[in-house]
């Protein structure tokens, strides 16, 4: 299999390079930045929300802490020992760059599947010396630009709960693509009950576990070589159930006496489905239900839920030969209408974009795509500056760059979309002739 | 101008609130009028009223209205006899008349009558200012034989606390701060008139569940804003109200506590106070009460607080505590301070005392610092020699010597009071409009209370921290640091007992009730804790954004501090009498004023319109690449081809035709623009516009 020549010093140098930030942050201060920690992932919150449980009470009491009960014993006890002399949430730090790390191991990982099952399809396709072939592993692509990626870093710094999320996405994906039930069970469980969105990664992880990994369209080859199996699903389906159980067993256990599920789900899912929270994100949605009159909010609440809901049918129709990128183009639309979107979401697709590398090599506006997203990187904190710190600036500012945000995001996830469909036609055309 | 905006808004709301709190009550303002005037014709027993109210009036020095009159002028119409018989009888009746109104000594025959005391408690203040302290005391019995009636005690009071089954109640309306500094902390006239600006309200009710409890809260809001004609109705949200344990008052959960640091008080307010006092500001030691010499003073506190049980009935307090700067510093007299003078009690008072308070401090250091013209009617002191005070009976005075009290200062002395164990002061820190921290600090007033510390090493000084926080500074209780002397401290060290009510977005306020225990040598200690700041939706911002939000005063109690005078028993004074309970020294910090971001309040319609563009963009674009056909569209291109060049060569030939000058089609232009006034279009306008105008004709009509 072909390797990407010093995958593992570049790798490293990545941890090293963020163990470096952790032990000198200077004062980047980055957790209290709207664009890195949501509501819903700050580990400030988190510490309340631990210190409330300690001293007997709800951690849901009050609106400070929205995450998952389990998070508070493995994380509480790392926050709540504050040493004199280090940082803030130094120990947390360390366990973030440890599943950064992770996390890129396993897209590497699924890249490998995915390149595997490419090599077998092309020569049953009877495909290589009609095209370019790629040649190097993308897995490895994907891997390191997940680790490099700015944002990425950024994210892993800025002490919320984003990598761990991360993780658990990675989980459900490399799982399915190897055709782990259980793993991806788990994944999909864990990442459900962390933050909700991803559960409509459930078509997806079906068609990865019935079909296999990524291929051309089944109409090219001659006899179908890729039935539709049943027995991984029901395995997945009887795994999940297993896990949800033991998620609320968990909870319930964890939430005993103060509160209990019925608050939990109200707290949580209750609280991203009703964007209660209008504090500045580099989302839209903050500001929209601050300015939108109060008669509409339900209204607008139903209409941008299910705005997420509406493409994943037409999506899995076209895409459906292609279930890994499915689950690209899925979170990239999750990320772009969240409720609390913050650049980890971002951190999350664009390290999943390198796996489709060689598929998307003709896509459209790329130059554009990378000056944009750098722009928004760096004007948005500026606006925000402005409004808040100096009071020079206006809210409008920050909106701006939210809805520029926006935009990048959907000229992404519809060109990648486009010329992954432009190149099934190429290769239904090579197949043809 | 902007906060006059607010202002206006809430008087508005005040005034509907006023209409339907009214409407609760029952009107008893209209009514109490005349309960007034009638009362004590009724008081003498109910025959012959019309006599006994020219009787009355005749006792009370008032002129003879035209009704009187003219009754007598039919009585006289009658025979001489039945005038005769009239007038012995007159003669039997005036006797009871005598003994209720006229002297103190009461009448032992009824066991339990409703009462009525006035007072004024004059004060020089170190800083040569002077407080005036007016003290109304009213008193209902707890069976009344006269039913729902009542002869001196307000009536709309009585019947909200027979409504909502108030236990004990206090409000407060107050403007500027108690200078806890220099005008005392620790003697009972200042623990009890330290009150934080703008309105207080707390209550205990005895009513068992929460529920209702909370929606007695409610409407009791409404009333006391439909009888004190202020904004008190914005109590009723839960967002602003609190049921602390034991940081305010010891309770069983049945307390409401509720502040509005930025309610504005004025004559509106004073007004139907007036109107709870039988004689109003007619006669009597209200009558001093001229509005633009009270409301020119540094500090202002308007207080009701009323109490009821099975025992003593029900017992309210007005007070008034003024703080006022005369004109001379070293020389003042009542007569300059209020601008009137005042000339006799009020005939329904049982007692009307005038009392002169001179601080131990300001006698004890040398006798001859303040000099007192006019004579007192008794002199006493404490018992631990803490003040002095000089009694004058309103009663010998009137028209011709009115009750004037002249003071001078001999010696100018810069001199403090009773101080608290330790000053508190609140404040915010850092910057920006994204989060920021509150500290409160404490520094010891050591010298001031000698005696009371002795530094070994088992002395702890409590205080008991209460604090209600708006829910849009949302507080990270995990943050909260106390340094001693400089020091950061563990929590757990110096926290003897935490209780903390987070807020809830929208729903409620946070409240956090703390009993620290500080070493008694310490010299300063501070609290810090960090807040976010929330961000509203644009409807919840008042009128003046920009002015930012205020935090209402945090409560510092010293429980091992007791404030009580104990003078000698010959005063029989409700004031005097009050100052024997153990109350716990206390003082309210400052209100803090948190600026809050403002999103662009003229947005609504463009922020709705980009981001629907946003995602009509997304949607449209991702329908229009997962429906497009290439085959298809190729198929339809080739076609097209054959039938029609491309559009640039199009282009091309166009303007090389016109560059030419040939006009193309110019044979079809002009016939495609010859039929556009034809008459099928004449028609078709003239049809649409009869109709427009028909529909138009019948829709008005109908």
């Amino acid at each position: 299999m072909p390797e990407l020549r010093r995958y593992w010093p570049i790798a490293a140098a990545a941890v090293v390079f963020r163990l470096a930030l952790v032990l000198f942050p200077g004062d980047l201060n980055l957790g209290s930045r709207p664009e890195v920690a949501t509501p819903l992932s700050s580990l400030r919150r988190l510490a309340e929300g631990y210190w409330l449980k300690q001293s007997s009470l709800s951690p849901y009491a009050g609106s400070m802490y929205h995450g998952s009960p389990l998070l508070l014993p493995i994380l509480g006890p790392l926050i709540a020992n504050r040493t004199e002399g280090r940082p803030m949430y130094f120990y947390c730090s360390f366990l973030f760059v440890i599943v950064d790390f992770i996390s890129a191991i396993l897209i590497r990982a699924t890249g490998r599947k995915l390149f595997i099952s490419n090599q077998q399809n092309n020569k049953s396709l009877k495909l290589p010396g009609k095209i370019n072939l790629a040649k190097e592993n993308a897995g490895d692509v994907a891997s390191l630009i997940y680790l490099w990626n700015p944002l990425t870093i950024v994210t892993c710094l800025g002490s919320c709960t984003t990598p761990i999320d991360n993780l658990m996405v990675i989980l459900t994906i490399y799982g399915a693509c190897s055709g782990v039930a259980p793993l991806a069970a788990f994944g999909y469980v864990m990442a459900t009950h962390l933050s909700l969105y991803p559960a409509i990664l459930i078509i997806p992880v079906v068609l990865l576990l019935g079909h296999g990994p990524d291929a051309p369209p089944s109409k090219l080859f001659e006899r179908n070589i890729r039935p539709f199996s049943w027995k991984p699903i029901i395995y997945f389906v009887v795994w999940t159930l297993i896990w949800t159980c033991h998620v609320f067993l968990l909870c319930s256990i964890s939430l005993k006496g103060v509160g209990g599920l019925h608050e939990m789900f109200r707290k949580t899912y209750g609280f991203t489905l009703k964007v209660e929270d209008l504090s500045p994100n580099i989302g839209v949605l903050w500001y929209f239900f601050a300015e939108v009159f109060e008669f509409f909010r339900d209204f607008f609440l139903i209409v941008f839920h299910v705005n997420i809901l509406f493409m994943l049918l037409p999506l899995a129709i076209r895409l459906k030969h292609r279930p890994c990128f499915l689950a690209f183009v899925y979170i990239a639309i999750v990320a772009m209408l969240k409720s609390y979107p913050s650049v980890g979401d971002s951190a999350l697709y664009l390290g999943l974009l390198g796996l489709f590398a060689s598929e998307l090599a003709d896509m459209q506006f790329s130059f554009f795509l990378f000056f944009g997203y750098i722009g928004v990187t760096l004007l948005s904190p500026v606006m925000h500056n402005l409004w808040i710190w100096r009071g020079t600036g206006n809210s409008n500012f920050y909106f701006a760059t939210g809805l520029a945000y926006a935009c990048l995001q959907t000229v992404l996830v519809v060109e990648s979309v486009s010329s992954m469909l432009k190149h099934d036609r190429m290769l239904k055309k090579l197949v043809s002739v | 101008m902007g906060g006059e905006g607010t202002r206006m808004r809430r008087r508005g709301e005040a005034g509907e609130a006023r209409e339907r709190g009214e409407a609760r009550v029952g009107g008893g303002d209209h009514v109490r009028g005349g309960e007034v005037r009638g009362n004590i014709g009724e008081s003498c027993g109910n025959i012959g009223a019309r006599w006994n109210e020219i009787l009355c009036s005749l006792f009370h020095g008032e002129r003879f209205t035209s009704r009187p009159l003219t009754g007598e002028g039919v009585m006289a119409s009658h025979t001489f006899l039945s005038l005769l018989v009239l007038y012995l009888y007159s003669f039997h009746l005036a006797r009871p008349i005598h003994c209720s109104v006229g002297s103190n000594g009461f009448d032992t025959t009824s066991v339990l009558k409703e009462e009525f005391s006035e007072e004024l408690l004059l004060k020089p203040l170190p800083d040569y200012k002077v407080l005036a302290h007016f003290h109304f005391t009213s008193t209902s019995p707890p069976s009344s034989s006269n039913g729902k009636h009542h002869h001196l005690f307000p009536k709309s009071i009585a019947q909200l606390v027979k409504k909502y089954k108030i236990r004990e109640l206090e409000l407060s309306f107050t403007q500027g701060r108690w200078n806890y500094d220099r005008w005392g902390a620790s003697d009972p006239l200042s623990t009890a008139n330290g009150k934080p600006p703008g309105v207080e309200l707390w209550a205990l009710f005895d009513i068992p569940t929460k529920e209702e409890i909370d929606a007695t809260w409610r409407n009791l809001t409404h009333s006391l804003s439909g009888l004190f004609c202020a904004s008190i109705n914005f109590l009723e949200s839960p967002t602003s109200y609190s049921a602390p344990l034991w940081g305010f008052l010891p309770n069983n959960g049945d307390l409401r506590y509720g502040a509005l640091p930025r309610e504005a008080i004025c004559t509106e307010n004073l007004t139907p106070w007036l109107k709870l006092l039988p004689c109003r500001d007619k006669a009597g030691i209200a009558s001093l009460l001229d509005r633009p010499s009270i409301y020119r003073g540094h500090y202002h506190s308007q207080r009701l607080k009323l109490r009821s049980d099975g025992l003593n009935g029900i017992v309210i307090e007005q007070t008034l505590s003024v703080v006022l700067q005369p004109i001379d510093r070293t020389s003042w007299s009542m007569h300059q301070l209020f601008k009137k003078s005042l000339t006799g009690k009020c005939a329904l008072a049982k007692s009307s005392k005038v009392f002169l308070e001179i601080e131990g401090s300001l006698v004890s250091q040398n006798e001859n610092i303040l000099e007192l013209v006019g004579e007192a009617d008794m002199v006493t002191n404490d018992q631990h020699d803490h003040s002095t005070i000089y009694q004058y009976n309103v009663e010998r005075y009137s028209e011709h010597e009115a009750l004037d009290i002249r003071v001078n200062w001999k010696k100018l002395l810069q001199v403090s009071f009773l101080q608290a164990p330790l000053h508190a002061s609140r404040f915010l820190m850092g910057s920006g409009n994204e989060r920021g921290s509150i500290a409160i600090s404490l520094q010891s007033a050591r010298n001031s209370t000698k005696g009371l510390y002795d530094n070994s090493k088992n002395c702890f000084t409590r205080v008991v921290i209460f604090q209600v926080v708006p829910w849009y500074v949302k507080v990270y209780y995990h943050t909260l640091r106390i340094y001693v002397d400089g020091a950061i401290r563990n929590t757990k060290d110096v926290v003897e007992k935490i209780n903390v009510t987070p807020s809830e977005d929208k729903v409620s306020p946070g409240t956090l009730e703390m009993m620290l225990q500080f070493p008694c040598g310490m010299m300063s200690a501070a609290l810090t804790l960090d807040f976010d700041k929330g961000f509203l939706h644009i409807d919840e911002y008042p009128p003046d954004a920009n002015q930012g939000f205020d935090i209402p005063s945090a409560l510092v109690s010293f429980p091992d501090f007791i404030s009580r005078r104990i003078y000698p028993d010959s005063i029989s004074s409700p004031l005097l009498q009050s100052y024997k309970g153990r109350n716990i020294v206390k003082s309210y910090t400052e209100v803090l004023l948190v600026p809050l971001t403002t999103p662009d309040f003229s947005m609504p319609y463009n922020v709705i319109t980009f981001t629907c563009t946003v995602l009509a963009l997304y949607f449209g674009s991702m329908v229009n690449v997962l429906r497009r056909r290439v085959s298809e569209e190729e198929r339809l291109a080739k076609s097209k081809d054959k039938r029609r060049p491309g559009l640039i060569p199009l282009l091309i030939s166009k303007i090389s035709n016109k560059v030419r000058g040939i006009k193309e089609d110019s044979a079809n232009q002009s016939q495609s623009s010859q039929p556009i006034l034809g008459p099928k279009v004449v028609f078709k306008v003239v049809l649409i516009a009869l109709i427009a105008v028909l529909g138009h004709y019948f829709l008005n009509t109908s």
